[in-house]
C-alpha cells in the first residue's frame, strides 16, 4: 500500500525544517501544505488540537506532532535507511540529552534576538553564544555531532542553522567568530541535498525576520 | 560483569521519582544518594551533569544519563527483556512521547509557577494547571492506565505529581479530586503498583517540605 504523507508547515520554521529535513534524508515522497499561521486550517486545527501548532506529520491519517517527536518518529517508521540515532542506548541517550539542550537553551535567546532591542537583546545575544559554545564544545572535532554522519542532533540544530544569518543581521553580530568550528559543522549540514532542497533562500528568512521584527519591535 | 547503577537524587522531585520507577519497574537493583540541592551540590552531582547541574542523574556503570524523559528511555532500552515502558509500533510510541513532552513542557512549567507567583498571576496560574490537569485526564479516558491495559511511560511521567496533588490543593484552595476523579482514580490505581509505591514520598511530607519553602 502507498504511504500517504503530508506534512503541515510554515516555510520559514525553524521546526518545520527538520521535519521536511527527516523526510528527505529518508527519501519519502510528501505532500508540503503551506499554513497560514494567521489563519490556520481546519485541518490544522483537527491534527493538532493541543497546541494547534506547525510542523504536524499526517502519515496515512494520523498525526504525529512536535519536531522532534517527527524526526524520531520518520527515523522508527522508515528505519531500513540512513538512522538518525545510534543503535547504543548511552550513544542515543547522549543524542536526546543535547537535542533536550539545543531546544531549552537556544529557543529563548533565538526569539529574543529579532523580537527586541537594546539591553534585553543584548542579553539574548550573549545567553545564544553562550549556548552555542557549549554545543560548539561538545562538537570537538567531529565533522558533525552525529560522528562522521549526520545525525539527530544535527537534524535539530539546523533548524537554528537556517536562521544563523537572520539572527546575525537582526542583532547586528557575528557567529564565525566566537564559533569557527560550529559554523564549519553548520555550512556542512546547509549544503546537504536534504537541507538544499528543504531551505528557502537565506535571504528571503532574512527578510522574513525584519518584516515580523517590525511588528513584534515597537 | 555486575551492573553498578547510581541514581543521584532529592526526595521530593517530580523527575527522580520516574528515574526511581523505571530502575523498579525492571527490577534494577541501584543505589540512591540524597543530594542537598539547596544548599550544597556534591562533587560527583557537579561532575555528572556539567552543564545543568541538577538532579536527578543516573550513572550507569560509571556513566552519566541526565534528564529524567531520557533516564526513563534509556533504562527501557537497556534492559529492554522485561516491562516494556513504551509500545514497539512507532506511531503508538510517537503518541506517547508526545504527552511526556506535553506533561514536561505544559504541567511542569505551569507546577513550578504554583509555587513563586501571588495574587492574579497565581490565580491565572491555579486556572491552567487545572485546565492541563483535564486536558490529560481527557487522553486518558477509560483506560486504566495512560499505557492502555499496561502501566507504561507516560504513567511514569505523570505519576509523580499524585503525591504533590494535596500540596497544589492545600496552596491552590482547590480540590483536584473533584475537579479530576478519574484522573484520582488513575492515581490510586498506580500507587498500588510496588515501583510507585516506593518511589513515591508520603504526600503529607511534600506538604511539610513546600511549608518550609514558602
Amino acid at each position: 500500500m502507498a504511504d500517504e504523507v503530508i506534512l503541515l508547515d510554515f516555510w520559514p520554521s525553524p521546526f518545520g525544517v527538520r521535519a521536511r529535513i527527516a523526510l528527505r534524508e529518508k527519501g519519502v515522497e510528501f505532500e508540503y501544505r503551506e499554513e497560514n499561521l494567521r489563519n490556520k486550517s481546519p485541518l490544522l486545527l483537527q491534527m493538532n488540537p493541543v497546541h494547534k501548532k506547525i510542523p504536524v506529520l499526517i502519515h496515512n491519517g494520523k498525526p504525529v506532532c512536535e519536531s522532534m517527536n517527527v524526526v524520531q518518529y520518520i527515523d522508527e517508521a522508515w528505519s531500513d535507511k540512513n538512522p538518525f540515532l545510534p543503535s547504543d542506548p548511552y550513544q542515543r541517550a547522549q543524542a536526546r540529552f543535547w537535542v533536550h539542550f539545543i531546544d531549552t537553551k537556544l529557543y529563548e535567546p533565538a526569539d529574543k534576538i529579532w523580537s527586541t532591542k537594546g539591553e534585553e537583546q543584548e542579553t539574548a545575544k550573549k545567553e545564544y553564544i553562550k549556548a552555542l559554545k557549549v554545543l560548539e564544545s561538545e562538537l570537538g572535532d567531529k565533522p558533525y555531532f552525529g560522528g562522521d554522519n549526520f545525525g539527530f542532533v544535527d537534524i535539530a540544530m539546523t533548524g537554528y542553522y537556517s536562521w544563523f544569518e537572520a539572527s546575525e543581521k537582526c542583532g547586528n553580530f557575528s557567529i564565525e567568530p566566537e564559533c569557527p568550528t560550529l559554523m564549519a559543522s553548520a555550512k556542512r549540514c546547509l549544503q546537504r541535498e536534504s537541507v538544499v532542497n528543504s531551505l528557502h533562500d537565506p535571504e528571503e528568512i532574512v527578510a522574513f525576520a525584519f518584516k515580523i521584527r517590525k511588528i513584534y519591535c515597537v | 560483569m555486575a551492573e553498578e547503577v547510581v541514581l543521584l537524587n532529592f526526595w521530593p522531585s517530580i523527575f527522580g521519582m520516574r528515574t526511581m520507577i523505571a530502575l523498579e519497574e525492571k527490577g534494577v537493583k541501584y543505589e540512591y544518594r540524597e543530594e542537598d540541592v539547596i544548599n550544597n551540590k556534591s562533587l560527583m552531582l557537579l561532575e555528572m551533569n556539567p552543564i545543568h547541574k541538577k538532579i536527578p542523574v543516573l550513572i550507569h556503570n560509571g556513566k552519566p544519563v541526565c534528564e529524567s524523559i531520557i533516564q526513563v528511555q534509556y533504562i527501557d532500552e537497556v534492559w529492554s527483556d522485561k516491562n516494556p515502558f513504551l509500545p514497539t509500533d512507532p506511531y503508538q510510541r510517537a503518541q506517547a512521547l508526545f504527552w511526556a513532552d506535553f506533561i514536561e513542557k505544559k504541567l511542569c512549567v505551569c507546577g513550578r509557577r504554583a509555587w513563586t507567583t501571588k495574587g492574579e498571576e497565581l490565580e491565572a496560574t491555579n486556572k491552567e494547571f487545572l485546565e492541563l490537569l483535564k486536558i490529560l485526564q481527557s487522553e486518558l479516558g477509560d483506560k486504566p492506565y495512560f499505557g492502555g491495559a499496561k502501566f507504561g511511560f507516560v504513567d511514569i511521567i505523570m505519576i509523580g505529581f499524585y503525591c504533590w496533588f494535596p500540596a497544589y490543593d492545600k496552596f491552590g484552595n482547590f480540590s483536584i479530586e473533584s475537579e479530576c476523579c478519574k484522573l484520582m482514580a488513575w492515581g490510586k490505581r498506580c500507587m498500588e503498583r510496588e515501583s510507585v509505591a516506593k518511589s513515591l514520598p508520603d504526600p503529607e511530607k511534600v506538604v511539610g517540605y513546600v511549608l518550609q519553602l514558602k
